[in-house]
């Protein structure tokens, strides 16, 4: 079923991303930020997009630390690694953004350090399963189990440390022009990302294929 | 005592008796400590004085180098004698195993924290002490929480290549709203007034975060440690 | 020889201290009414707007190509090698 879907997805999800450019072109200015506002739609997409991809990831490790099937590992180590990406994207594209509309490069505010404390997180995932040595498939499920239970607990606290970041109502009160094309690049984004997940998957699997067959190789 | 207390209860006094002996990991953290809170000063003392709640954070941040480090020694301490696979074998639950590493752990920070905490008071005048019922709360529960996945991710990566570097890695992400709490908490309690309310909700965050991380480390050690 | 000129880089070395306790220079009074910024601030940077976005849009087009291309030529890597192992795999059994 999954992989049926993989070449409709692709097609889908990179005709919207062709498109996308002129929506964004189009959609009208925003009064105090300008030109630069117009990173904001692909900028708060791939936030959402991380989000996606970390929660594929950690309902995928607490999967394989529970039932040790192998699908569950797949998907925890692609989620994990299009959470790594796009979590890049996201840390990049804010401080370009940020320079202009709030003149700092960075500020310790609540969604800006989640992010980087989430992001921390699952390159720590990635580090364990390449330098781990053996068995690290499941030290690093453990890894990603533990940050995603750890999202409340890093918000609560680093909310109540600092208050600058557009709080999530900045969405609702978006002039209809760009609402439109907001919610067209998130579902570009989130397409993207199932897309990048999959594909990943399916690296995995197949080498999983290829170490069982040198297992059997070796008899 | 039931098995599982009894089987925890071992475990911890084993660990201390060995401890008692050489008193080896307790000296080396305790003066790592100390060298951590020299270096900091340097950074952050001006004109003798301390800038703002430096105290706070210098406290903290000794406190989890120098936890990190316990941790690494004395699970390298197990790998060495090849005694985690024997208490692996041994026919005892894995969650004892953990209790009893951690409660381990625990002692032997608390001892560390005894000597540190009132020197950091007295080197950067910081009245740590004004409230210190709440402040060892603060001091219990974030040691607690730092202990329950330090202990975890430590005795899971007793077999892995490069164990020294990646406990650290996979510990301060996972770790920082312990740290902000205690932090924060604790420069909550240096200020001159006011602070008290906003310490009992760091101390309350931490207890939380401690219940919730236990019960996690308690259900995921099992399928992390079997082969 | 090699000794006096060890002698002479020794004194050279001592008499550093010596030459550092110059007075440190007095602030221009000018300068001290500069308060880092704290609160938010709007439109006074260098670089303009349009190559923010540019640079911003370029680095996700260049990451998600990037990561993307890698996954197909990692996938393309372990297909072959996977063919070559499955045709070793029915000869020896």
């Amino acid at each position: 079923m999954v992989k049926k879907l993989f070449v409709p997805l692709v097609v889908v999800g990179a005709a919207m991303f062709a498109y996308a450019p002129f929506m964004i072109l189009a959609a009208p200015y925003e009064s105090t930020m300008g030109l630069v506002q117009k990173i904001f739609y692909f900028h708060a997409s791939c936030g959402m997009a991380m989000f996606l991809a970390s929660f594929v990831s950690g309902v995928g490790s607490a999967a394989f630390l529970f039932t040790k099937k192998p699908w569950a590992d797949r998907w925890a180590v692609a989620g994990a690694e299009a959470t790594v990406i796009i979590g890049l994207l996201v840390l990049v594209t804010g401080p370009l953004w940020a320079h202009k509309a709030w003149g700092v490069w960075w500020t310790w505010d609540v969604r800006i350090t989640a992010t980087f404390v989430m992001w921390m997180t699952f390159n720590a995932y990635l580090l364990v399963r390449r330098y781990g040595g053996p068995g690290s498939e499941r030290l690093a499920a453990a890894v990603a189990l533990f940050g995603m239970a750890n999202v409340p607990f890093v918000y609560w606290s680093v909310n109540v440390w600092r208050t600058l970041h557009p709080k999530t109502s900045v969405i609702p009160t978006l002039q209809p022009g760009m609402r439109g094309t907001f919610w067209f690049c998130v579902c570009a984004f989130l397409l993207l990302t199932t897309v990048m997940v999959m594909l990943r998957s399916e690296l995995e699997k197949r080498r999983q294929e290829l170490d069982a067959l040198y297992l059997a190789a070796e008899d | 005592m039931t098995g599982f207390a009894r089987a925890v209860w071992v475990i911890t006094r084993k660990d201390l008796l060995v401890e008692a002996r050489t008193r080896e990991i307790f000296f080396t953290t305790a003066f790592f400590a100390l060298a951590c809170v020299l270096v900091f000063a340097f950074g952050f003392v001006q004109q003798g004085r301390a800038v703002g709640d430096v105290a706070a954070g210098i406290l903290w941040i000794a406190i989890a180098f120098s936890g990190t480090l316990a941790l690494g020694r004395a699970f390298e301490r197990e790998r060495h004698g090849e005694t985690l696979r024997a208490l692996l074998i041994a026919p005892i639950d894995r969650p004892a195993l953990y209790v009893g590493k951690l409660i381990g752990i625990l002692i032997l920070m608390a001892a560390v924290e005894v000597i540190v905490v009132p020197l950091v008071a007295l080197m950067f005048q910081a009245a740590l002490f004004d409230h210190a019922l709440l402040m060892l709360g603060l001091l219990a529960a974030g040691t607690v929480g730092f202990a329950a996945v330090g202990t975890l991710f430590a005795a899971m990566l007793v077999r892995a290549r490069s164990r020294d570097v990646m406990l650290p890695v996979l510990l301060y992400p996972i770790t920082v709203p312990v740290i902000i709490a205690g932090v924060r908490g604790t420069a909550a309690l240096l200020q001159p007034e006011g602070g008290v309310p906003m310490a009992r909700a760091w101390l309350a965050m931490l207890v939380f975060f401690d219940v919730v991380f236990i019960t996690l480390a308690l259900w995921t050690f099992e399928p992390v440690m079997t082969e | 020889m090699k000794r006096s000129l060890m002698l002479a880089l020794f004194v050279l070395t001592l008499a550093a201290p010596a030459l550092a306790q110059t007075p440190p220079p007095s602030k221009p009074a000018a300068q001290d009414g500069f308060v880092p910024v704290d609160a938010p601030v709007t439109g006074q940077d260098t670089i303009p707007a349009p190559r923010l976005v540019a640079i911003a849009y370029g680095f996700i087009w260049v990451v998600i190509f990037g990561y993307v291309w890698s996954v197909r030529s990692r996938l393309a890597h372990v297909e072959r090698e996977l063919e070559a192992v499955s045709r070793r795999v029915p000869e020896r059994k």
